[in-house]
């Protein structure tokens, strides 16, 4: 770690720490409906959209009309994604002639953009129209992030009504969310991204002359169009020589603007933010990481002042940023050190002014370790999942970093609303425990936790792990390691050994999770994944969010139980470790076991090479 | 229960038309008016002629320019319609013989360099399309431009900081050296003729 690595890092959490306050005050305001500074522009808007929808924004729901609506909701905006997929040959705005989506290629961008997670199964610049990533997926980053953050809006109802039955209106919540949060916020990031070089237009690939034109072998094509041999049985090559290059152009920075607010992830281009017309400098890369955590981070500060209590907001922020900040630099330092036989081979791997060294394969220079670092555990603490480095080529100890806050239940800032939904079912088993501790029902914020409220928030706390061990104990059994490809079977693990499991134990927790990040080496656009993946997303997002409502209807009924002297306080260091240790001890008992077979026996094979 | 199929249906309307129309064509439009440069592709022009951009990288591999980092795109190195990364494990043996094989032929053009290779040099980036390298990797470099194209070593150095990106607020990023910025500025400059 050079002094530089802790300027960066501290920069990153100072600037972010220096919005909670400011956006979680407005948020507040919204989701309260009280005047924002904004009413007089979009309030217009807002009713338009309600008196065209028959909405009236007073009436309220109970929890299951609200979940109704919800689900109703996203299997309709995945209907949509996959039907503009699936016919994106036939619609406008296609200038590079893309054909339309294999069936179960759409089918796991539909539900990966519904459900938040951003699975990215597609190379976005070679098989997405510019209608379709504006229309089918641009439109989704929005209303998933909105429909999160909807969800936990009524959770926050749940413990500050008393004996009523409804906790609000999602179409309220959800338009709402969209049109005075998600908007705006984009469209400053989007223009400030196109300032630093984030292409923004309708033109076709452009094409420009290489400074110094490179010759390739390419195989010689036979009469039957199959590759020519020699008497030998090798291809047949020929000298070609390259003297354009394309450059790839569209409507990016008004998609990924929304792809980092809104915890999404899902890229404009194949490497995502890695691609330098996607994240073209420090500063841009700069808005992009802060722009990960923004939302999850203000919402603490929303949580605490509509419970009435700021501190209860503060101590759930500082339990995540407990957990943060060390893994963070965990993954800095673990990349920085570098590989042992790269270096044993001459490689120069030394951080110096004259470069950041480390393990540098699958990362940009202009990131270099800190940056790819920091984004690494930024982009899995919350559910974003969009990536500026390759995980895939990350030291074993750099790597395990993200897969494990994945697996931590993406509760750690988390996605935008069900972070902080998922935090707070944490927060229940917290005070439980300690509730058991002394003997005494345990109360959360003036509702009592009793055993309905602790079933619910279990199934909200276990269902990812199971659907992340075996999902990938499914595919390493043998579905998941061959696929077809034409007439040939080939392997979808593209590293042998301990790293090939890797790939693809974060696979499923990352979709498990609705993170969305790969260890891009596994082939996954395919039948299997497609389809055992998409299952995944949709069952660790809906399966959550309706036991999270129904805890939300059952405290909202509940009267008030003003705090005694057996209360846990829950603003304090006592309930941070509480909240920590909860968190920690459910990820790691649940998935030391299989991380050590991938990521920690890699680590030994690395250091005894 | 029926009651919200109408607010469903429309809404999903009416939010599609906000943020999947009408949003990136505000930003489409803003941009073009006020970011033409960048909203276009920060393309380099020579002589009228498009030659590249300021952000997308090229292959250089002849002894009068310097070399950009590997790249892992497919089926040419640095195509620009297909971004992608090795995902090559550190243990994967792959990998291994890639660095050894790229080590070799960097010392084989650098006779006269004796220090270890830094690392940008060896390993692919995340893109493919990385349009940086190092201080330390262009400065490996020098004494082989200088000598063919026959420009003393200063100047060599001079272009260099030229095209030399510091931290940002000198804080943000890393230090980058733009590759066919600096490769431009080196065909300017002249020297001996190939």
């Amino acid at each position: 770690m050079t002094a530089n690595h802790w300027i960066q890092i501290f920069l990153f959490v100072g600037v972010l720490l220096a919005t909670v306050k400011p956006l979680g005050w407005f948020m507040s305001r919204v989701f309260q409906g009280q005047p924002c500074g904004l009413d007089r522009v979009l309030g217009p808007i807002e009713r338009l959209f309600y008196r065209l929808a028959g909405v009236d924004p007073k009436s309220e729901m109970r929890w299951k009309s609200y979940a109704f609506a919800v689900m109703l909701f996203s299997v309709l905006g995945f209907a949509f994604v996959y039907l503009i997929l699936r016919l994106q040959d036939r619609l406008p705005l296609n200038p590079q002639g893309f054909s339309a989506n294999t069936p179960d290629s759409a089918f796991n961008t539909a539900v990966s953009f519904a459900t938040n997670t951003n699975w990215q199964g597609y190379g976005g610049e070679t098989t997405m129209s510019y209608l379709s990533q504006m229309l089918a997926l641009s439109v989704q980053n929005f209303v998933s992030a909105a429909t999160g953050i909807a969800v936990l809006i009524a959770v926050i109802r749940g413990f500050t009504r008393r004996s009523v039955e409804t906790i609000g209106n999602f179409w309220v919540d959800l338009t709402r969310s969209t049109v005075y949060v998600l908007l705006p916020l984009s469209i400053v990031l989007a223009l400030a991204l196109v300032s630093q070089g984030v292409v923004q237009n309708f033109q076709p690939y452009q094409s420009v002359a290489l400074v110094q034109p490179i010759s390739m072998d390419e195989p010689v094509i036979g009469a039957g169009g199959t590759p020519s041999v020699d008497a030998e049985g090798n291809a047949i090559t020929q000298k070609k020589v390259i003297s354009e290059q394309q450059l790839p152009m569209g409507p990016a920075a008004s998609q990924i603007a929304i792809k980092q607010l809104g915890t999404n992830g899902g890229g404009y281009f194949n490497v995502n933010s890695a691609h330098p017309y996607e994240n073209p400098t420090p500063m841009s890369n700069f808005l992009q990481v802060l722009s990960i955590l923004l939302i999850p981070g203000a919402l603490c500060w929303t949580f605490g002042d509509m419970v009435g209590d700021r501190l209860q907001g503060w101590a759930i922020l500082i339990a995540m940023l407990v957990i943060f900040v060390p893994l963070v630099i965990g993954v800095v330092g673990a990349e920085q050190s570098g590989v042992p036989s790269q270096i044993a081979m001459g490689v120069d791997e030394v951080a110096s002014d004259m470069q950041s060294g480390g393990n540098m394969e699958g990362k940009e220079l202009r990131f270099g370790i800190v940056n790819s670092g920091i984004w690494a555990a930024a982009t899995t603490a919350a559910s974003n999942g969009s990536v500026n480095s390759m995980h895939d080529s990350y030291t074993p100890l750099g790597g395990l970093v993200p897969m494990w806050l994945m697996q931590l239940g993406e509760v750690v800032f988390g996605g935008v609303g069900s972070g902080l939904y998922g935090m707070l079912m944490f927060a229940i088993v917290a005070v439980f425990v300690a509730g058991l501790m002394v003997g005494r029902t345990p109360e959360y914020l003036g509702k009592k936790i009793e055993a309905y409220e602790m079933k619910m928030a279990a199934l909200v706390i276990l269902i990812p792990p199971l659907v992340v061990l075996i999902g990938t104990a499914v595919a390493v059994s043998g579905l998941g390691l061959d696929y077809a490809s034409g007439e040939d079977v080939k392997g979808n693990l593209n590293n042998p050994g301990a790293h090939g499991y890797s790939e693809v134990l974060y696979a499923f927790s990352s979709a498990g999770n609705n993170n969305g990040s790969a260890f891009a080496g596994l082939t996954a656009n395919e039948p299997f994944y497609n389809s055992a993946l998409g299952i995944a997303m949709w069952i660790s997002r809906f399966w959550l969010m309706i036991p999270v409502l129904a805890i939300a209807g059952s405290l909202a009924r509940k009267k008030y139980t003003p705090a005694g002297a057996g209360t846990l306080p829950t603003h304090n260091t006592l309930f941070v470790v509480l909240l920590v240790g909860a968190v920690l001890l459910v990820g790691a008992l649940t998935f030391v076991p299989a991380l050590a077979l991938g990521p920690i026996v890699e680590h030994l094979q690395m250091t005894a090479m | 229960m029926n009651a919200h199929f109408r607010p469903c249906l429309v809404l999903l309307t009416l939010l599609t038309l906000l943020t999947g129309v009408a949003y990136p064509a505000l930003i489409t439009a803003v941009a073009q008016a006020v970011f033409h440069h960048q909203a276009n592709g920060s393309v380099i022009m020579r002589e009228g002629k498009a030659v590249g951009s300021d952000f997308i990288g090229q292959a250089f591999d002849g002894p009068r320019y310097f070399w950009s980092r590997p790249s892992a795109t497919g089926p040419t190195s640095y195509n620009g319609a297909a971004s992608s990364g090795s995902n090559l494990g550190p243990t994967n043996p792959a990998l291994l013989d890639a660095i050894k094989g790229r080590v070799e032929v960097i010392r084989a053009a650098h006779p006269n360099e004796t220090k270890s290779v830094p690392v940008d040099l060896v390993t692919a980036s995340a893109s493919g399309l990385d349009p940086h390298i190092s201080p330390a990797a262009a400065e490996y470099q020098v004494g082989r431009v200088a000598n063919a194209r026959g420009l003393s070593e200063e100047r060599v150095r001079e272009l260099i900081a030229g095209n030399t990106e510091g931290r940002t607020f000198g804080a943000l990023g890393e230090p980058c050296v733009n590759v066919l910025r600096l490769n431009l500025s080196l065909d300017t400059e002249g020297g001996n003729q190939e």
